[in-house]
């Protein structure tokens, strides 16, 4: 008998182990429709689609439009939204906005109080390293060895490989930011993979001579300028951010750079873009058609949907008793106005076709941030075409069409004639590039400049290029963010203005960050 | 313990008799069947072996069999609890036969068995922390979800309704959470399948799917050494739910039905200014194009949207046994309207149980299927905000626009202002969201027990949970709601399953009556889940034209999880019991380095009562002491391929274009490689200690849990990962406390008895790791966010905090008690003192001259630390009546009514519009919004609170003769949510997540029961 049970007992545990080898490999599952780096890589058709990822990372807040699978947390997707932040810190602690809403870190941009908490500052900067941990990921995957292995054609790793210096360019344009905006950061790059590591931290200088390096690097590896497929980055827009750096490579690096400024401004100049006839155009519905911008960041109303970008700057500026459908939206937000002191730069006001503001039931000055009357309102993007029609949803909702142009010619000029003035190149050329702005914005040369002066450049980018996110860095570089040479509503805090703390000229790193990884230190002030 | 009081409450409590059909001429067998105490006993089974005849005793414990065919008999007395007798009878023709039966407990005879996680054991061995919970002590009143008949009765089991949305759902949790980010939702087994307790789409609650009336009894295993031996899902303990069976082969056809018809209605509506206050502080406050927007109207938005709801729920069951093979079939069906107008939810549901037994009775077969089907309509939930809609407007404009609502419209245009809250009742009345959810479960268990070497017993089991939900939910084009959309419809469909196979060889060698018994258990089980929804695109109104698209792919996930499990039970003696018990579990959501844990645990039991010198202690009955250790998981919350690198395509409105052609988006996702489950460790004491034949009994239990690789979205180091925060084992948590539960008969009278039964909970939680490096430095997670600011939190995870900890500012005072509010003029008079500062209003902790977040405290918590369940039955004669209280201490709510709907720029709001705001501004303390108002201390409060749950009254007829047969009737009332106590100053203190906001009110239901036994 006993037998018989150690054999049924074999028989019982051979069946057993039999069904539990079938069950095992049931341990291993892999998605049924997704993709993972193996198969979206595997295809040659697949790569413009991540590189498309790599750009909305400007323009969208995720995968789902306007909101819905974002790509980073803890902050509200819309608010986050990289043009939009991008905006906050370069826009609000200046002269030229205040936005009315009490929702946190929106006063502390307002009155240059934040801290390292400061949820703005926490969403620029992991949308920043959002964008350099994407690109890092593409630039290692679209790398000619890998192509080769993956046995692609010659034409397609020929096209694959220009995608590959759009990444670095994106990457350089973010790590651009980093330095501008927070300075001494963490360092990644495509040697980086992904996983449990902490990156070492770069000071503000060798980070300038990262992005510098890695411009010059892929400048000649792009398509040139105008008449190249739109929204793509070329060689203008890698000149147009090399001339960033080197004008402001005084106040990044401790060292003056204006020849090189001047240089690449005048390769920008030569790529062939036209100045757009009406300023306003700029800044419409169908601004893709322009024939200035350089690098835009592409919205629309139905395909590109978010709650930032453009669609903030069109509705956050909405309110009082202006009508959302003359701006081709549904919605007023009733957030952003300007200080009384930005008003104050357009001398000759009325003349002035940049001179766009809203004064009907608002008032000039502002004693509450809260209340959307005080300060006059900028309805500056509107999102209706050249020919007055709506947007491609019919004004049905607050998304837009809008581009917004993070690059465009204008601002070349400018950089060209503060470049010479500073020493870099010619100051008669600049006057040049000057009165061409001022013509288009006369509508005549009246109003042309004879000669120019530091001061007039900036005033003149004031109102060229008034909240399209240059304000804050071009203060900082005439000294005039901080200390108390020159204040503005709210700055530190009180209606009248105050002086503020020269540390403020950099964010801190938020401590978020500066917790987990020990390599980075804190910016000093903070 | 707690069964041995059950067990003399039978036939006093029971609702239930039966009687028997008699026809013919033949031998009368009568009598009555008392227990040891001499109290009849209530539904007894009298049968007759080898012949389908039988009876069920009444309340006297009478019972009368007729037409017996002159012969001898083996007649079967059995009852609920008790030992059963058989008797050999001889019946003459025309002989009335008078029996007198007691019945002895079966502690005495043959002990209890209680269901743990694969198998039974016997009550006086259990080692580890469990309540067994069966249907006389469940929670009376019309109830649509299994776990709401638990809810108060379990020291440790903490369950709370969330909302009174009808079919809604409840959190449930267990000696406090172990979790911060993944789940701490108890592992649920229905009848030996653990349940997918993920939700489906269409239905509010998955529980809901299962009819309470189906159910027989719980088990709720609390601690480690009980619930290892559910390995990587037991962390959160484990409720084992048995359902209702037939009981054996030849009892004769009883069939129950049972009605309850309910009134529901609002407790208690959300205090808001009336229509002329409101007008009064709009014309006092308000500037002038504020005041220009006021109406005429006197409007009660919430009587609007909320009315009385009826509720009726109807079941029957047909239970007996044809031939060896015992069945149960029952079917039920529940109308349950909700008070917020529209809200239904509809379930009708199959149930049937056999269990044949073969080969004489070595090979026993159980099959369990339940097929449901629940229809839901939801009401448009933005209606809940309807106590801040602006009450001097009218409900109807008088013409058609945007449905005949008033609306809050852009001017000139006339069209809806986005930004403005919707009309209530326009909101409800132009949406229809309806959905229906069939669910299948169904299990079969194949039982042998070797014929020559009756200690070993083989078994299979093989189970399955399907479901599918489907819905769709859309939007009339003429509301203003889906004005600019053209309206919209969508449609939903998901299905989702999991099916199970075991196997396991149980070794008992409890039928030698030796001094040495051995209950052995080996087996291995494996378990898949899956989930697939198609996407789909969401088309105008008309369907003329498709304003989202369908996401690229449609959705799917699986996992299966593999498993390997020991159990050892010695008993020496019945004094001392051994249980040690391992599992190994192999999971899919895991990379192949993390896939396989182990579970162990060890534990021990010494029944003092057991010995020659504590038998001579009459008024002890029983002394038992119980120690245990042991470690269990959690994987639940954790996505099926989460370690895995994936990439996503993008929807088609979140494209990028490139020379005006747009493309589709690939994202990387993040990804942790090393992703594994929560370890929890748990160490339990305990003790059981019967007094005066159990009328006294206490339990008292001391637990410590700690939580390992606890599972915590956190931020990564930047750069580092394809997203800013993820999912990771990056912690460590903390549970200890103190249950104690205690049942006493306070008066134990023939007649009259008087139960209590009431049981304790203290629970400490403190997060004590969270970070990959920690960083005293850290503020720690925020989390909680609030209504009022786009990215406002309250609450934190912080190391030495309990978890979800409030994070606020400390408010300071003025001389006569008020917060100070920023930006009031010190002096009311405006004498040149200026105006209060945020250094006026608030703490500066730190001292550095300004408040920022680094002035923010961690205080108080969320989760109760003490909670309490309070039963009471009466019985007197034919009459029965019980109560259930419920309340909670030491937990604090965040009132976001009070700090974002009582201040004027809520009434303000940003554009174009108007807000009613809470009673509470006129508590004229904080009446402005400023930067930190929101973030204020003064805003916390007490939770605790006091809740009679349920109240009811019945009474029990005896055999109402109908045409020769009779029947039982069994009426009672009940009342659902009949009061509550509490300081808290909002509509209910009772709100998940310590933040209360427009919660769907719980209704005060009204309830009439009839149940007929036939």
């Amino acid at each position: 008998m006993k037998k018989s049970i150690i054999f049924k007992s074999i028989l019982f545990l051979a069946i057993g182990t039999f069904s539990l080898t079938a069950c095992k490999k049931q341990l291993n599952q892999t998605p049924k429709y997704g993709l993972n780096a193996e198969t979206v890589y595997s295809d040659p058709n697949n790569y413009i689609q991540v590189l498309a990822k790599l750009y909305s990372g400007l323009s969208m807040t995720g995968i789902q439009g306007p909101a819905g699978k974002g790509d980073i947390a803890g902050i509200d997707e819309g608010f986050s939204a990289y043009v939009r932040v991008l905006f906050n810190l370069q826009e609000l602690p200046t002269d030229a906005a205040v936005c009315g809403w009490n929702d946190p870190g929106v006063p502390e941009l307002n009155k240059m109080t934040w801290s390292p908490e400061t949820s703005f500052i926490k969403g620029m900067y992991y949308r920043i390293y959002y964008q350099i941990t994407l690109c890092n990921e593409f630039i290692r995957e679209a790398a000619e060895d890998k192509l080769n292995e993956r046995g692609f054609s010659a034409a397609d790793i020929a096209r694959i490989n220009t995608y590959r210096q759009e990444a670095r360019f994106l990457r350089a344009l973010s790590y651009y930011h980093a330095l501008d905006l927070f300075g001494n950061v963490p360092f990644v790059t495509e040697k980086d993979k992904v996983g449990a590591f902490l990156p070492e931290r770069i000071n503000r200088s060798d980070l300038f001579d990262y992005v510098e390096g890695e411009l010059l690097a892929i400048e000649g590896l792009l398509p040139a300028g105008a008449g190249t497929e739109y929204a793509h980055a070329n060689q203008a827009a890698v000149q147009m951010l090399l001339a960033k750096l080197y004008l402001n490579a005084q106040v990044y690096k401790g060292v003056s750079k204006y020849t090189e400024c001047a240089t690449y401004c005048e390769r920008v100049i030569a790529q062939g873009y036209q100045l757009d006839n009406n300023y306003q155009d700029l800044f419409l519905a169908d601004n893709h058609t322009s024939s200035e911008i350089i690098f835009p960041v592409v919205y629309d109303g139905l395909y590109a949907q978010t709650w930032g970008g453009t669609t903030f700057l069109t509705c956050a500026a909405l309110g009082g008793s202006m009508v959302a459908a003359d701006y081709g939206v549904n919605a007023k937000w009733g957030g952003l106005r300007v200080t009384p002191q930005y008003v104050d730069l357009y001398t000759d006001s009325m003349l002035d076709s940049r001179y766009l503001f809203y004064r009907a039931g608002q008032q000039k000055d502002i004693t509450s941030l809260s209340t959307f009357s005080n300060g006059y309102g900028f309805p500056k993007f509107k999102n209706k075409t050249k020919a007055g029609a709506n947007g491609s949803n019919g004004a049905t909702s607050a998304q837009v069409d809008i581009d917004y142009p993070m690059f465009r010619l204008a601002d070349a000029y400018l950089m060209y004639a503060e470049a010479a003035l500073r020493g870099g190149g010619s100051i008669g050329q600049g006057v040049i590039y000057m009165n061409k702005l001022r013509e288009r914005a006369y509508g005549n040369a009246s109003f042309n400049f004879g000669s120019i002066t530091l001061d007039d450049v900036l005033n003149e980018r004031a109102k060229e290029l008034s909240w399209e996110c240059t304000r804050r860095t071009d203060l900082i570089r005439y000294g005039k963010f901080t200390g108390g040479s020159y204040v503005w509503s709210f700055k530190g805090g009180e209606a009248a203005g105050g002086s503020v703390p020269d540390f403020r000229s950099l964010y801190p790193i938020p401590t978020a960050d500066l917790v987990l990884n020990p390599n980075l230190i804190q910016n000093s002030g903070y | 313990m707690k069964l041995t009081i059950l067990r003399n409450k039978v036939g006093l409590l029971a609702l239930l008799f039966s009687a028997s059909f008699a026809f013919g001429q033949n031998a009368t067998l009568r009598g009555v069947v008392k227990d040891k105490n001499s109290e009849a006993v209530f539904g007894a089974s009298v049968v007759l072996e080898g012949q389908s005849k039988g009876a069920n005793t009444d309340a006297e414990g009478n019972f009368r069999i007729d037409n017996i065919k002159p012969g001898t008999y083996n007649v079967i007395f059995r009852a609920t609890g008790l030992a059963t007798i058989t008797k050999s009878l001889e019946f003459a023709a025309n002989e009335v036969k008078y029996e007198n039966i007691v019945l002895l407990d079966q502690i005495q005879e043959l002990q209890e068995m209680v269901v743990i996680g694969y198998g039974t054991t016997r009550t006086s061995d259990l080692t580890g922390a469990a309540t067994v919970i069966t249907d006389k002590n469940f929670q009376k009143g019309s109830l649509s979800s299994p776990e709401q008949l638990l809810s108060g009765k379990v020291a440790g089991l903490k369950i709370n309704s969330n909302d009174g949305s009808p079919g809604g759902s409840s959190t449930i949790r267990m000696r406090g959470g172990t979790s911060i980010s993944a789940s701490n939702d108890p592992l649920i087994v229905l009848d030996g399948v653990p349940l997918d307790n993920g939700g489906i789409a269409g239905a509010s609650n998955p529980l809901s799917l299962i009819n309470p009336n189906d159910i027989e009894s719980f088990v709720i295993l609390k601690d480690a050494s009980a619930t290892a031996i559910f390995g990587s899902r037991g962390a959160n303990g484990v409720i084992l739910i048995t359902t209702k069976k037939g009981k054996d082969g030849k009892s004769p056809l009883k069939v129950t039905f049972d009605t309850k018809h309910s009134l529901s209605t609002i407790a208690k509506y959300a205090d808001v200014l009336t229509a002329d206050e409101f007008r009064t502080l709009v014309n006092e406050r308000g500037n002038a194009s504020q005041i220009a927007q006021l109406g005429t109207a006197n409007t009660d938005w919430q009587k609007q949207v909320f009315h009385n709801a009826y509720i009726t729920d109807n079941n029957v069951s047909l239970t007996g046994g044809v031939k060896n093979l015992p069945y149960r079939l029952s079917f039920g069906n529940r109308l349950e309207n909700g008070v917020l107008r529209t809200d239904k939810f509809q379930r009708n549901g199959l149930s049937l149980n056999m269990s044949p037994s073969f080969l004489n009775k070595s090979l026993t077969v159980e099959l369990n299927q339940k097929i449901v089907q629940t229809q839901s309509t939801f009401a448009n939930r933005g209606a809940l905000g309807a106590a801040y809609f602006d009450p001097t407007q009218e409900v109807r404009t008088g013409n058609d626009v945007y449905g005949g609502y008033y609306e809050w419209l852009n001017q000139p245009s006339g069209l809806p202002n986005t930004l403005a809250p919707k009309n209530p009742l326009g909101l409800i009345n132009q949406r229809k969201d309806q959905s229906t959810v069939n669910r299948y479960i169904g299990n079969l268990t194949v039982s042998y027990r070797l014929p020559f070497f009756k200690a070993v017993k083989a078994s299979m089991n093989v189970g399955t949970d399907q479901s599918e939900g489907k819905g769709n939910v859309s939007e009339l084009a003429t509301s203003a709601n889906g004005y600019y959309t053209k309206g919209s419809s969508s449609a939903y469909r998901s299905t989702k399953g999991n099916k199970l196979i075991g196997a396991q060889v149980n070794y008992n060698n409890g039928d030698k009556k030796s001094k040495h018994l051995i209950d052995g258990t080996i087996g291995y089980s494996y378990q898949d889940w899956y989930t697939s929804s198609p996407s789909n695109p969401t088309y105008t109104e008309a369907g003329d034209s498709i304003i989202s698209q369908a996401a690229a792919n449609p959705y799917y996930t699986k996992n299966a999880l593999l498993s390997y499990y020991a159990r050892g039970i010695y008993t020496f003696n019945n004094q001392i019991v051994l249980n040690a018990s391992i599992r190994r579990d192999g999971s899919s959501r895991f990379s192949p380095d993390q896939r396989w844990g182990l579970f162990p645990s060890v534990s021990a039991a010494w029944i003092v009562t057991q010995y020659d010198f504590m038998k001579k202690v009459k008024y002890i009955n029983l002394l038992k002491f119980r120690g245990g250790y042991g470690v269990t998981g959690q994987q639940d919350g954790i996505g099926d391929y989460a370690y895995i690198g994936n990439y996503f395509q993008g929807a088609t409105n979140a494209q990028y274009a490139f020379g005006g052609q747009y493309y589709t988006v690939f994202r990387p996702d993040g990804f942790d490689a090393n992703l594994k489950w929560e370890t929890t460790s748990s160490t339990n004491f305990g003790m059981d200690l019967g007094f005066f034949k159990d009328r006294v009994s206490l339990s008292l239990d001391l637990y410590l849990k700690k939580t390992s690789d606890l599972l915590a979205v956190v931020n990564v180091p930047a750069g580092t990962n394809f997203t800013n925060s993820i999912l990771t084992n990056v912690g460590s948590m903390e549970n200890k406390g103190l249950e104690i539960s205690t049942n006493i008969g306070i008066i134990a009278k023939k007649n009259l008895k008087l139960d209590l039964a009431l049981n304790a909970t203290h629970n400490i939680n403190k997060v004590t790791g969270l970070s990959l490096i920690d960083d005293p430095n850290s503020k720690g997670i925020f989390v909680g966010g609030i209504s009022g600011g786009i990215g406002n939190t309250v609450q934190v995870q912080k190391v030495g905090s309990p978890v979800n900890s409030f994070f606020v500012y400390q408010q300071k005072y003025d001389a006569n008690g008020k917060p100070i509010e920023v930006g009031q003029y010190k002096d009311p008079n405006n004498t040149g003192l200026g105006k209060y500062t945020d250094l006026d209003a608030f703490e500066d902790l730190n001292g550095d001259g300004i408040i920022n977040v680094e002035d923010r405290y961690v205080t108080k918590q969320v989760a109760p630390k003490w909670f309490f369940g309070t039963t009471l039955n009466l019985t007197y004669k034919k009459w029965f009546a019980s109560a259930t209280m419920r309340s909670e201490m030491g937990g604090t709510i965040y009132n976001n009514i009070h700090s974002n709907n009582a201040t004027f720029q809520s009434v303000n709001g940003p554009l174009g519009f108007l807000n009613n705001v809470s009673s509470l501004y006129n508590v004229e303390e904080m009446q402005t919004t400023t930067e930190r108002q929101l973030l204020s201390d003064y805003y916390l409060e007490k939770a605790n609170f006091y809740r009679l749950d349920y109240l009811s009254v019945g009474y029990r007829f005896d055999k109402i003769p109908v045409k020769g047969h009779s029947f039982g009737l069994t009426v009672s009332g009940v009342v659902q949510n009949v009061f509550v106590i509490t300081k808290y100053s909002g509509q209910d203190p009772e709100v998940g997540g310590g933040i209360d906001n427009n919660i769907y009110p719980r209704p005060r239901v009204y309830s009439l029961n009839l149940t007929f036994d036939i």
